[in-house]
């Protein structure tokens, strides 16, 4: 039995895009707290928010300031903006429908009635008063379809590129976090803003749902080398950097012709390993990551042209065969 | 409350439960019984039983509207199952196997020598004009010279208590997966009647769907590798696609997961790169099948598919072509048809049809429009039809210049009094109208499913069972009385 390059990448897809609804609903969450603890003059407002989100220009080809409302309101229910929550279960559900004979029913159901949830009560969600209980039923609904597909699914080969989908987008994810977080809410050098600092760093943990398992893991309280070390290269932590390309690894041990995505996959965690990570200033590290995401985007072209290719060049490459 | 019987009007048509109000046939007794013992709220609880099942067992069919996008709806079901008698029903599997054993081989015949036109006994304007001829297909022998290996014919009961073909579906007929699931939900909750009667079992069809499929490989020595081809998940009968591929345990694809190499074999794209497919099992109509053959701009079918078929390297059921039988003129030949090659009568009998093309024939239906129904020769789920008995001066004029103008492209038949079937409606029982779709495998062996798909019509009166315009459907029994 082998499995078709469409469902295989229609479930890689679904996979990310769950993930990145979720990921999505933890950030603005988070945010909200965030502005609440920073002193007046110097709330960053909602504005990074959609930097990492990368659609800065769109957004202000449309919108004329970044106020909460209209911010909150583009990235958690505009369909117009692909990288909405509500756009990345449209997106999760329509791949979802093309697999429906791999998926085992709950997983169809369960992402079938979040999708509905979010539609009825879009409304409600970019309110203040609702957007919290909104934002917390996308993250429960993550976690019950990734707990349902981890206690029902073989571990076959949908399977692990449901698992490649969801880490890749974490990892993605967690850099453009670190990225942005680090490089814009506080100026470096300003002595008297110093004790703001853990709390700027305590946000960015508290987005990947990390400060827990930092305050266990690290032992220490929260400081900017520490939180980068963690974040990055920690190898048990779910949503750390060097954890995610693990799992992904440990999947593609598992399927077919992965010696091209293993290779590209080996550089990225050398890269991802070194030791200079937690003394890199502002400017070097917003270059590392930069380097990191190039990565992740060659890890993706890796798995596209070995298991989803074009018909056209899967012609070319049959004829190669003879 | 109890089920009041005497109220349950059959007006005047043939009731398959009730000779008159109060009055079981021989056959439904036990069922009578049952329903009148039930009473009226545990059936409402029942019927609404299996509307929860249908939900979560995520049995649902396609509607796509421009102003909401596609809606996955509940499929409609009614939970009296339709109880037909052995004895009939084994006559008319007879007939259909006859009926679906001539039409292949006068669909070969049409693509070969022509013999029943040369012969005079079907005549040569109809395959001239006929709309599902495929002349990319003349000459091609497919496996066993068969051309329809799936074929729906839909039945209906008469005023007079017989079974009559109403039309053959032999290009790409659906509805089996509800047939199956009917059954599944019915089990789940009618069990105490199954203990009434025995029907016979419906559910191995998926396995002799796919053994019928499989012997057509081309490779006959490895595990042919055979696939469901569908339009995608924007399609009707989706839900359906997917069940059979799950039930026969093969790959669903879409067009764009095929391709036909410089071997003129068709592959399909699978993580461990290209796969060879032997059996097709086309959910696409002919002209999207190929882009480089039929219609140019298909997005959903195969460049090369129908090269690859001609070479003898896929099998593809049915095959293109098949539906040149489908024309309602030449529904209308079909006892000739079978006289011509098996020198049988018809087990199962036509509707009485008139031919327009004869001009007898034609006189007969224009002096006779306000009684009878015409349909055009093409069209399917009732497009482009004359309910005489409905119509209005003015819709009986403009047929009798359509049909004047182009008296090949139309037939016309009797007004029919369709029987009717006890339906759950509230906390009531009423008669409703229904048809019957059987499903008719041919391969080595001629198969035909125990019962099939009935629809039926639920608003009160209504003769349309189309699901998407207020149809739904019935599980159908064959019991050895």
């Amino acid at each position: 039995m082998t499995m078709l390059s469409r469902v295989a990448e229609n479930i890689y897809w679904m996979s990310r895009y769950i993930e990145r609804a979720e990921n999505l609903a933890r950030m603005i969450n988070v945010n909200a707290f965030l502005l609440l603890d920073l002193p007046r003059g110097f709330r960053p407002g909602w504005k990074p928010l959609v930097e990492i989100t990368g659609s800065l220009e769109v957004y202000e080809s449309r919108f004329k300031n970044y106020d909460e409302r209209a911010v909150v309101k583009y990235l958690l229910a505009d369909a117009e903006n692909p990288g909405s929550i509500y756009s990345s279960l449209i997106f999760a559900r329509e791949n979802s429908r093309t697999v429906r004979d791999v998926l085992p029913r709950w997983v169809w159901e369960q992402l079938t009635e979040l999708y509905l949830f979010a539609q009825e009560n879009l409304n409600s969600g970019v309110t203040k008063k609702g957007r919290h209980a909104f934002l917390k039923r996308i993250i429960e609904s993550s976690h019950l379809l990734a707990g349902t597909c981890s206690s029902t699914m073989s571990r076959d080969e949908a399977y692990q590129f449901l698992r490649i989908g969801r880490n890749l987008e974490r990892a993605d994810m967690t850099t453009r976090i670190l990225d942005v977080r680090s490089s814009n809410l506080l100026p470096e050098e300003q002595t008297e803003l110093r004790p703001f600092e853990s709390i700027q760093w305590m946000s960015i943990l508290k987005t990947l749902s990390a400060y827990h398992m930092y305050r266990k893991s690290m032992n220490t309280h929260v400081r900017r080398s520490d939180v980068l070390r963690f974040l990055l290269q920690n190898e048990y932590f779910p949503r750390s950097f060097k954890h995610n390309l693990l799992a992904i690894e440990e999947s593609l041990n598992q399927l077919p012709n992965n010696e091209a995505p293993l290779q590209v996959l080996g550089r990225l965690m050398k890269k991802a390993n070194s030791s200079h990570i937690p003394g890199l200033k502002q400017q070097q590290l917003h270059a590392f990551i930069d380097e990191l995401q190039l990565g992740l985007s060659k890890l993706h072209d890796s798995l596209r042209a070995t298991y989803f290719p074009t018909l056209a060049s899967q012609q070319q490459q049959q004829s190669a065969a003879g | 409350m109890t089920i009041d019987l005497t109220q349950y009007d059959t007006q005047h048509f043939f009731d398959e439960m009730l000779v008159r109000p109060n009055r079981a046939r021989s056959h439904t007794k036990k069922l009578v019984a049952l329903l009148r013992k039930m009473g009226a709220e545990e059936l409402a609880q029942r019927q609404a039983a299996a509307e929860l099942a249908i939900k979560q067992m995520g049995i649902t069919f396609t509607v796509y509207t421009q102003e909401e996008g596609t809606i996955d709806r509940n499929w409609p079901f009614d939970i009296i199952p339709r109880i037909i008698p052995k004895s009939e029903w084994d006559g008319v599997a007879e007939g259909l196997k006859q009926r679906v054993q001539a039409l292949n081989l006068f669909i070969d015949d049409l693509y070969h020598d022509q013999k029943i036109i040369k012969d005079g006994v079907f005549p040569a304007e109809v395959l001239a004009k006929s709309k599902n001829f495929r002349t990319q297909c003349v000459g091609i022998n497919p496996p066993g010279g068969i051309w329809a290996h799936i074929c729906g014919s839909d039945l209906v009961r008469d005023g007079d208590g017989s079974l009559y073909v109403l039309e053959d579906n032999l290009r790409v007929p659906s509805g089996v997966s509800y047939m199956l699931e009917n059954r599944e939900v019915t089990k789940q909750v009618f069990p105490e009647l199954f203990e009434e009667y025995s029907p016979l079992m419906v559910d191995e069809y998926p396995a002799q769907l796919f053994d019928t499929l499989a012997e057509l490989s081309p490779r006959k020595e490895a595990h042919p590798e055979v696939v469901v081809l569908t339009p995608g998940i924007y399609n009707s009968a989706y839900f359906e696609h997917s069940y059979l591929a799950q039930q026969m345990g093969c790959e669903l694809v879409e067009g764009r997961d095929l391709f036909v190499d410089k071997d003129n074999c068709v592959y399909m794209s699978t993580i461990s790169g290209p796969q060879r497919v032997d059996v097709i099992y086309r959910r696409i109509d002919d002209e999207f099948l190929d882009p480089e053959a039929f219609n140019p701009d298909s997005m959903l079918g195969v460049s090369g598919l129908m090269r690859a078929w001609k070479a003898g390297n896929v099998a593809l059921a049915n095959a293109p072509g098949a539906g040149v039988a489908d024309d309602k003129v030449v529904y209308a030949f079909v006892p000739e048809i079978i006289k011509y090659y098996l020198d049988q009568d018809p087990v199962i009998h036509n509707v009485k049809t008139y031919r327009c093309m004869y001009k007898d024939e034609m006189e007969y239906v224009l002096a006779n429009l306000n009684k009878l129904v015409v349909k055009p020769a093409n069209e399917s789920g009732g497009y482009g039809m004359l309910m005489g008995a409905m119509s209005t001066r003015d819709e009986r004029e403009k047929f009798a210049k359509l049909i004047k103008r182009n008296p090949r492209n139309y037939i016309a038949q009797p007004t029919l009094n369709i029987s009717t079937v006890p339906t759950v409606v509230g906390k009531t029982i009423e008669p409703r109208h229904v048809d019957l779709r059987p499903f008719i495998l041919s391969g080595k062996k001629t198969l035909v499913t125990n019962g099939g798909l009935t629809r039926v019509a639920l608003r009160k009166g209504s003769l349309v069972v189309n699901s998407s315009q207020g149809g739904g459907s019935k599980d159908t029994w064959i019991v050895e009385v």
